[in-house]
């Protein structure tokens, strides 16, 4: 039974890969839902009160309940709208693997990719590169052996560690651009190439995948405005 | 027939979350106990990712982090739940835990802080930790999840495991009866549930432990 659109209200910034990968869920669970994109130099009110703990996006307010967190949303999303296709695993050893991998991700690796643009000096940027190149070449090993010849991490269909890993697909590509190195491509890392390609172009996944020239100016804008601060 | 294996050291309190999660399952397992200084084969190729305790292997499988293993258990194992079944009682219950778990390294911090002021605004962001733990998420209830244990209480389990032993070791008490006056109750209440009070490890020895430890770490940091 889908729900009326007033009921699910996500807050969010284009930006963010954590607030995609909430949108991405709603999306295919086909879940109508109002987006409020936030200023995070003046956050509104509704994010302040619905997650005081963090004040950060994504929030997803769900009959007036807010759920705060991109994985936990994603969890919630796979639960409430249980009819629709699962995004996680449905055997307790294969979660495991996905939460295994998009905690990965998050704890280590994301990290690291961040910090190549506040990197200072040379050597500093390609001992990074070199950790998220490393990096990769534990997830393209874990995509062969979890997707097992399907095209997602997932499966036939995107999954919990599709949306987790893929939502940073636009940032790897501002890296890439802007630092003029290729992180993901056909020689180093073929199976996520593909599975690249074929993440971007999914339904659920085309509409809130940012631009990378947006993402590319966005970054330049950021390094400007955050240049000389401490 | 099921085999259920532990990797572990004594006394990280990611293992012993994992040990209490085995023992409130009723799951029979084998523990593992490993030297970080010199890791199993058997270790590393279990985890080589992060070649880290603690692994849970089940059925020659094998899954690494702590809180991904706790899902793991929850899962495979259901009763007793230790989880709410409600979507977003689930929620609320791993975003604490997620909050916690980031939280925790104030209390890190506090443990190294090498007195004057380092100490003091540790002590004060730990109080802060506590502060947000006992009114924002204990409350009134007996537990962290609820009537019964759950896994909030598990992963905040180190504070009623080791918390007391790492305040002597630093020589600071942040957690005063005054202060905390919930925050004790649960950490009574937590370390005499029976599937608990087995499983903790003896003052003497947890307290010589936190304390060579910080030695040899404030040792390094001046060095």
């Amino acid at each position: 039974m889908s729900k009326g659109k007033e009921e699910v209200k996500l807050l969010g910034v284009w930006a963010s890969p954590f607030v995609m990968r909430a949108r991405i869920a709603l999306n295919i669970k086909s879940v109508g839902y109002e987006f409020i994109q936030e200023n995070l130099g003046s956050k509104s009110e509704l994010l302040l009160q619905s997650n005081p703990v963090h004040k950060k996006v994504p929030v997803l307010i769900h009959d007036h309940k807010p759920v705060s967190e991109s994985l936990i949303i994603v969890e919630y999303v796979d639960q409430v709208w249980s009819s629709s296709p699962s995004m996680l695993p449905s055997h307790p050893y294969d979660r495991a693997i996905a939460r295994f991998w998009a905690s990965y991700l998050d704890d280590k690796w994301y990290p690291t990719l961040k910090g190549i643009g506040g990197a200072k000096g040379e050597e500093e940027r390609k001992v990074l590169i070199q950790q998220v190149e490393e990096g990769l070449a534990l997830l393209e090993e874990a995509y062969k052996k979890i997707s097992k010849g399907k095209p997602f991490f997932g499966g036939d269909r995107i999954g919990y560690l599709d949306i987790a890993f893929g939502s940073f697909l636009g940032w790897i590509k501002v890296t890439e651009t802007v630092f003029g190195t290729a992180l993901i491509e056909e020689v180093k890392t073929p199976g996520l190439a593909k599975w690249a390609e074929k993440f971007c172009e999914d339904v659920a996944v085309k509409p809130v995948m940012p631009e990378t020239k947006k993402l590319v100016e966005f970054f330049y804008f950021l390094r400007a405005k955050f240049a000389g601060s401490a | 027939m099921e085999e259920v294996k532990l990797f572990g050291v004594w006394p990280s309190p990611y293992v012993y979350r994992i040990i209490w999660a085995l023992q409130l399952k009723g799951v029979k397992y084998e523990h593992v106990e490993e030297d970080l200084a010199n890791k199993s084969e058997l270790l590393m190729k279990y985890n080589p990712v992060h070649k880290k305790v603690p692994v849970l292997v089940h059925n020659g499988k094998p899954i690494s982090e702590s809180l991904v293993i706790l899902e793991y258990i929850e899962e495979t194992w259901p009763q007793p739940p230790l989880l709410q079944q409600e979507p977003y009682d689930r929620a609320m219950a791993r975003f604490w835990i997620k909050f916690a778990e980031e939280k925790s390294i104030a209390f890190a911090s506090f443990y190294v802080a090498q007195g004057g002021e380092e100490l003091e605004k540790a002590t004060e962001e730990a109080k802060r930790v506590l502060k947000i733990l006992e009114e924002e998420v204990l409350g009134e209830r007996k537990y962290f999840g609820g009537n019964e244990i759950g896994l909030i209480d598990l992963v905040i389990g180190w504070i009623a495991l080791s918390f007391g032993e790492i305040e002597e070791a630093v020589g600071v008490k942040v957690m005063n009866g005054c202060d905390f006056p919930g925050m004790l109750a649960w950490i009574q209440n937590f370390r005499e549930h029976p599937a608990i009070k087995a499983n903790l490890p003896k003052h003497d020895e947890l307290l010589a432990y936190y304390k060579q430890k910080r030695e040899i770490i404030l040792a390094s940091k001046t060095a």
